[in-house]
């Protein structure tokens, strides 16, 4: 198996405070990978730091084996690593179609086009269509973001990830926040993600995590406290240590 | 219709002319026919909206706010005026995009202090570099004239062919040729993928880089352009006058270029045009009132203004206008600035 995304021996420090300890993950091609842990464990940092928005004090972070730990976010993205953020991050002004179009545009090469219109080039309006009709985005693709529901907006910055046409996919909380009744648009949508995209799920909801993934990686205080499939995740005892005591406190 | 064709013609509904726009210009072209007497006045209102439309394309579109903007009028005007009085480029034109390209290395320079900071770091930046010329102008009293300021500048005729006449009819019209093709410069800009960038950097630079955007090129290169239309609107200014003296670089006409774009609005391009017009016809009705104490006044409208909200006088005062600004803007509702940038 080709390794898709890697981290070797990561370090994170803010301050006095070690937010990642020693992280190396392995994250196979094409698997669905989730990145759990307590509150606090650190794995929105892991996720910042894959990304480029946060530099590590140490260590390597590897794209499809080559080393991106000091290149800038966009160029990243621009080697095929894309993500979801936990709260929501789109353009409050700009409607659905803008903010795919741009992330198309941008992918296609013509984001820097300052001579030619939006909407003249059919290749970038066949993929925004495409992405508005597969995020049911279609019927208010002309309204500002600010004023979507949230769950379309949750759907937004899904579909704007995926406009990236990413290799590999950083899902941070895909569900965080949203209703009951528009849950089930947003896990579709994970769901029907294709196999050849690798994907890593910062997930808190156990139920979608085990339904979702297929290899378990357990984040505690910045260090990997474990690996492997959820069945092995789910009966190993340190886990369920993590987790019970978690519980225990909030009951 | 099917989704594609759909979304290309929703893509380019902003883009596309509106009545009002067309209008607009003809009622602009108009009044250089009806107000053969006003031809200095109007001049004057012209190029305060190139310059206007300059800072309305860092603060309305890619959210850079500067408090320096006559830095680069300043580098333009003095270096029309040195081209012109040196008979070093003399035909008007050709002067004008050198006077131009001198702001805009300027801009270039530097644009990579001022997209290292937020907001207040880049007022206080921008602010410090308008400064920092006006005391070098004034120091290099040699080259510049130093308070006097330039003196005895000679405009040739443009192309050779149309000499400026002291009624300012020529430097009416010319003024308003080069604000119109810049404008359509800037309206071919802000509706491209490269112009939409922008307004995403300035909602949200953080998405904005996650989505392969280089957000520091992206800002360095309308920074730039800003800087250029900025140059070109202080040349225009010496060629128009004959004149160029220290107070190009002043802080007041800075400060000034805010005010038009809080009250005209920003990032919709005709918010400085509309805002200098305004701007100048306060100034003009409140000296011609009260000529020492026509400051309170323009200050005292623009306590309402902000106090009030742009968008609610709009709809009580200036409903009619609003209308039109609505088909110029093509959508919704009219941009406001932030308060935080006003």
């Amino acid at each position: 198996m080709t390794i898709a995304l890697e981290t070797r021996n990561l370090e994170k420090q803010f301050g006095g405070l070690r937010v990642t300890r020693d992280l190396s993950l392995k994250i196979e091609q094409g698997a669905r990978h989730a990145l759990i842990g307590p509150n606090g464990a650190g794995k929105t940092t892991v996720i910042n730091q894959l990304t480029g928005v946060l530099r590590p004090n140490s260590g390597r972070i590897l794209l499809e084996g080559q080393d991106i730990t000091d290149l800038a976010v966009h160029k990243r993205v621009l080697r095929g690593l894309s993500r979801t953020f936990q709260i929501n991050q789109l353009y409050p002004d700009l409607t659905p179609l803008e903010t795919i179009g741009l992330a198309v545009s941008e992918r296609l090469g013509h984001g820097g086009d300052w001579w030619r219109q939006m909407g003249t080039r059919s290749d970038v309006n066949g993929e925004i269509a495409d992405l508005l009709t597969r995020f049911h985005l279609l019927d208010v693709m002309n309204e500002a973001t600010v004023t979507l529901p949230y769950g379309k907006q949750r759907l937004l910055e899904i579909a704007v990830a995926i406009a990236a046409k990413p290799r590999v996919l950083l899902l941070d909380e895909p569900a965080a926040g949203v209703p009951e009744s528009e849950r089930h648009d947003i896990l579709a949508v994970v769901g029907s993600l294709p196999r050849d995209v690798t994907v890593l799920l910062i997930e808190h909801d156990m139920d979608l995590v085990f339904s979702f993934a297929d290899r378990i990686s357990v984040l505690v205080s910045g260090g990997l406290l474990t690996e492997g499939p959820p069945d092995q995740v789910a009966r190993d005892p340190q886990v369920k240590a993590v987790y019970l005591g978690e519980e225990a406190v909030n009951v | 219709m099917n989704a594609s064709s759909d979304v290309g013609y929703h893509a380019q509904r902003q883009a596309r002319w509106h009545y009002g726009e067309v209008a607009f210009w003809l009622i602009v072209l108009a009044c250089g026919f009806a107000f053969p007497t006003r031809y200095l006045i109007m001049t004057d209102i012209l190029r305060l909206a190139l310059f206007a439309m300059s800072l309305d394309l860092i603060l309305g579109y890619a959210g850079i706010v500067s408090l320096g903007h006559a830095a680069f009028f300043g580098v333009g005007a003095y270096a029309a005026g040195l081209l012109a009085l040196h008979g070093i480029v003399n035909e008007p034109v050709l002067a004008l995009l050198v006077a131009g390209l001198a702001a805009m290395v300027l801009g270039f320079a530097t644009s990579f202090l001022v997209i290292r900071g937020v907001d207040l770091t880049r007022l206080m930046v921008t602010l410090g570099i308008a400064l920092l010329l006006e005391a070098l102008a004034e120091r290099f009293s040699g080259i510049t004239g130093g308070t006097d300021g330039l003196q005895g500048i000679e405009m040739q005729p443009i192309f050779g062919q149309l000499p400026f006449d002291m009624f300012g009819k020529t430097g009416f019209f010319y003024s308003l040729a080069v604000l119109f093709v810049l404008f359509l410069l800037a309206r071919r800009l802000v509706h491209s993928p490269f112009g939409l960038s922008l307004r995403a950097i300035k909602n949200n630079p953080l998405r904005a880089a996650a989505i392969g955007i280089p957000v520091n090129r992206r800002l360095i290169a309308i920074y730039t352009l800003a800087a250029f239309y900025a140059g070109i609107a202080g040349a225009l200014f010496t060629q128009t006058t004959a004149i160029a003296s220290l107070d190009v670089f002043a802080f007041e006409r800075s400060a000034d270029l805010m005010l038009v774009l809080v009250i005209g609005g920003t990032g919709y391009l005709y918010g400085g045009l509309i805002g200098a017009v305004i701007f100048r016809m306060l100034q003009e009705l409140f000296s011609t009132i009260t000529p020492q104490y026509w400051q309170f006044w323009i200050g005292l409208v623009l306590v309402v203004i902000v106090l009030i909200g742009r968008q609610r006088l709009h709809r009580w005062v200036l409903y009619v206008p609003n209308l039109i600004i609505r088909q110029f803007a093509g959508r919704k509702a009219v941009v406001a600035v932030p308060e935080s940038d006003a």
